[in-house]
């Protein structure tokens, strides 16, 4: 059982503007969170904290996970810990193919949870694994061989998150718009291979705009997020609520230009 | 926590220390013979005495050394760091061992363990088809697989070539290169010593490389050997030469001349990897001549130094001749490398590629220096010229000095520059799946280069990635 929890989490940008203003969330393995908010609500912001991205400073509150502080931790230790953030916008590595950077990630992490001692998954083990979660996101075998995201498509690109988090198995995972840029059939596989790892081994926090995903992965608990602040909190009911009314009854009144 | 990219930065360089910057310091008493400090017609005369080698040589060192000493420093390319070589404060000629060796247990102690630690001996024994091994001045160490021995295969140290064969060395010696080409190669013929001669015989394919291995371990050493491959036609070899020095506080010299000559159908991939220590200026000239539908490749890995200044040069002069360029500079603290190549095509239907990638960092200044020419009458050619650099810091510099002259209508040039940073969200992406700072950077790194790397020998291709790896570790603490 794995717990990720966030307290009164404050994040800033390095030039001191606060976008995440004191979130309050757990998010247990078997569970399926959704915060859904408005473009510029915070979301990715809140994100890319949680993960640890250097950018983002957290100027008040506690990153727990598994009751273990990692507010401070980088970004690959708390990677070796256990989360996984599905990029919105994956990063193309070139000439770093994807098996040889799959292979390099999972015995840094292989290696840090043998505290600091080198512990390589065999080649053959690897590979048996790695085809095998490839056949189940149907992704094609010949992305293997291809450099990370270098000329993927949207849909690749979404897939092959998706598959390092299927070899990576973290704990709790953090799915930033994963939805955005794949087509209805590339939704469908994306969303079932993600219910399929949410389970007594991981939970997961799916960020979105819309209740799309949602009608894939059934979320047992729906965060609304607007200005940097969860407003509201419910079941399922309420991402379909939010389909039909929007943001707008939390959103401030844009001021006017003087 | 993890590391800034300024720690990272620091820990660069610092194994080299361990695994080449060692030296022999006692043994300078045991040399069989080193010159005195300096550059004169004398030393000229005492290194044709010991080598006992025929007199139009001892006049042709003559005349190259009056070359030198009439032409200007180039003003461009190493300038400033250039004027700062002190001729007189060098030793241009010595001889560590009275005999060569065909076993590394006929070597003195000091001198064999050298190449143990350099792992030479291991690697002949896995995956060599002939290794000549360099100290100082003279090949120590040479030896060729008899079965190209009995197929009329030559790979010998360049001395005992002259000795052996002075016709065939006689005809080519000096021919591609010009002993008043520039100021290093006029130089080198006044002062060589050493090198390889590879005669391969038509039809010849030698599957496994060559190796030749240059160490310098004396302070204030200058290394000039000289090398001259000829592959016959449909014959093929590929030569590789690795290349390391101690760390000294002063300056050493390798200014080494290479001549290259691709028969008729035959092909020859020339592949370095020049590690240098930080104290030694590499001045080399390289060219090679590709006659009709040959190819000749060279890559070019430049990985340490103070000063590099090398554009390994191919003249298509066959119709159907095909030339690759392949270099990889990486430039670091108190490094220049200002690297590069050359394609001139002189003959109809003749392609070439040059692809260069740089890397600088922590204050490294790392350039692409090249010349593609096309002259009148070589029509239907193609050439593509590609080169990436790739700047670490902010205190690192890139620069492009790309020459092209068309003087034929009917070709086709392509030329492509790049220059890029390693992104912070590059970095996050990949320490977010739990690589370090370091091993993530050092993937982006690695990824940079493998266009190159993929093109060397697997073992190479490992020990370029450790050294990357390596030069992207962070500090301790």
């Amino acid at each position: 059982m794995a717990t990720l929890e966030l307290k009164k989490l404050h994040v800033a940008l390095e030039d001191g503007t606060e976008i995440v203003k004191g979130v309050d969330l757990t998010v247990s393995s078997g569970e399926v969170h959704a915060i859904m908010g408005p473009n510029g609500s915070g979301k990715s912001t809140l994100a890319y904290a949680v993960a640890g991205h250097p950018a983002y400073q957290i100027t008040e509150g506690q990153i727990l996970l598994d009751g273990v502080d990692i507010t401070e931790a980088g970004a690959d230790e708390r990677a070796q810990a256990g989360l996984f953030l599905a990029f919105q916008y994956p990063h193309a590595i070139p000439g770093v193919t994807v098996t040889n950077f799959l292979r390099q990630a999972m015995n840094a992490v292989r290696k840090a949870r043998n505290g600091g001692v080198d512990s390589p998954m065999p080649v053959p083990e690897f590979r048996k694994l790695f085809l095998a979660k490839m056949d189940d996101l149907k992704v094609s075998r010949e992305l293997a061989s291809r450099y990370l995201n270098d000329g993927f498509s949207g849909g690749e690109k979404k897939r092959v998150e998706i598959l390092q988090m299927a070899m990576l198995q973290p704990k709790i995972a953090v799915l930033d718009e994963t939805d955005s840029g794949l087509d209805i059939d590339a939704l469908k596989i994306v969303a079932e291979g993600v219910q399929k790892l949410v389970g007594p081994e991981m939970g997961a926090l799916v960020i979105t705009h819309y209740n799309r995903i949602l009608k894939y992965i059934t979320p047992d608990f729906v965060h609304v997020f607007v200005d940097g602040k969860i407003v509201e909190e419910g079941g399922p009911e309420l991402a379909e609520k939010l389909e039909v009314s929007g943001y707008v009854q939390w959103e401030k009144p844009k001021e006017e230009a003087a | 926590m993890a590391q800034t990219e300024s720690e990272i930065v620091q820990g660069i360089g610092s194994d080299y220390g361990a695994k080449y910057g060692f030296s022999n310091p006692d043994e300078a008493k045991d040399y069989f013979f080193k010159s005195g400090r300096g550059l004169s017609h004398e030393l000229v005369d005492a290194i044709s005495a010991h080598k006992g080698e025929p007199q139009w040589m001892n006049k042709f060192r003559h005349r190259s050394l009056d070359y030198f000493l009439a032409r200007p420093m180039p003003t461009w390319g190493g300038m400033p760091s250039l004027a700062e070589i002190d001729f007189e404060n060098i030793y241009y000629y010595i001889k560590p061992t009275e005999n060569q060796a065909e076993s590394w247990e006929d070597l003195p102690a000091d001198i064999k363990d050298t190449w143990d630690k350099l792992g030479i001996p291991e690697a002949e024994k896995n995956y060599l088809a002939g290794v000549g091994a360099q100290y100082e001045s003279e090949v120590v160490y040479h030896k060729l697989q008899e079965h190209l021995t009995a197929q009329g295969v030559i790979f010998l140290d360049t001395d005992t070539a002259l000795r052996e064969h002075e016709d065939l060395f006689k005809q080519y010696f000096g021919t591609i290169i010009p002993q008043n080409d520039n100021k290093f190669a006029a130089l080198n013929s006044a002062v060589w010593s050493g090198g390889s001669f590879i005669y391969v015989p038509p039809g010849v394919r030698i599957e496994l490389p060559l190796q030749a291995y240059f160490r310098i371990n004396a302070e204030n050493m200058g290394q000039f050997e000289r090398t001259l491959i000829l592959v016959d036609e449909d014959a093929y070899v590929h030569y590789v030469e690795g290349c390391t020095a101690p760390i000294y506080s002063t300056d050493s010299l390798h200014s080494a001349v290479v001549e290259i000559v691709v028969k008729k159908g035959g092909r020859c991939r020339y592949t370095t990897i020049q590690n240098w220590s930080n104290n030694v200026y590499n001045l080399v000239t390289k060219r090679a001549v590709a006659e009709e539908n040959a190819t000749m490749e060279w890559v070019d890995g430049n990985l340490g130094s103070k000063l590099t200044m090398k554009y390994p040069a191919i003249w298509l002069t066959g119709k159907g001749a095909h030339g690759e360029v392949l270099s990889i500079a990486f430039a670091g603290k108190g490094q220049h490398q200002d690297a590069g190549g050359k394609c001139v095509h002189v003959a109809p239907n003749t392609t070439s590629v040059i692809t260069s990638k740089s890397i600088s960092k922590n204050g490294g200044r790392a350039g692409y220096r090249g010349l593609l020419e096309v002259a009148k009458g070589a029509h239907g050619s193609k050439s593509k010229v590609v080169c990436d650099a790739l700047i670490l810091d902010e205190d690192s510099r890139s620069d492009t000095y790309p020459y092209i002259r068309i003087d034929e209508n009917d070709v086709d040039i392509g030329h492509e520059a790049t220059v890029s940073k390693i992104g912070e969200e590059q970095l996050f992406y990949l320490m977010s799946r739990g690589l370090s700072e370091s091993d993530a950077s050092a993937m982006v790194v690695s990824g940079f280069v493998e266009p190159i790397t993929k093109e060397l020998p697997l073992e190479y291709a490992v020990e370029m990635n450790r050294l990357i790896q390596l030069q992207m570790e962070g500090s301790v603490g």
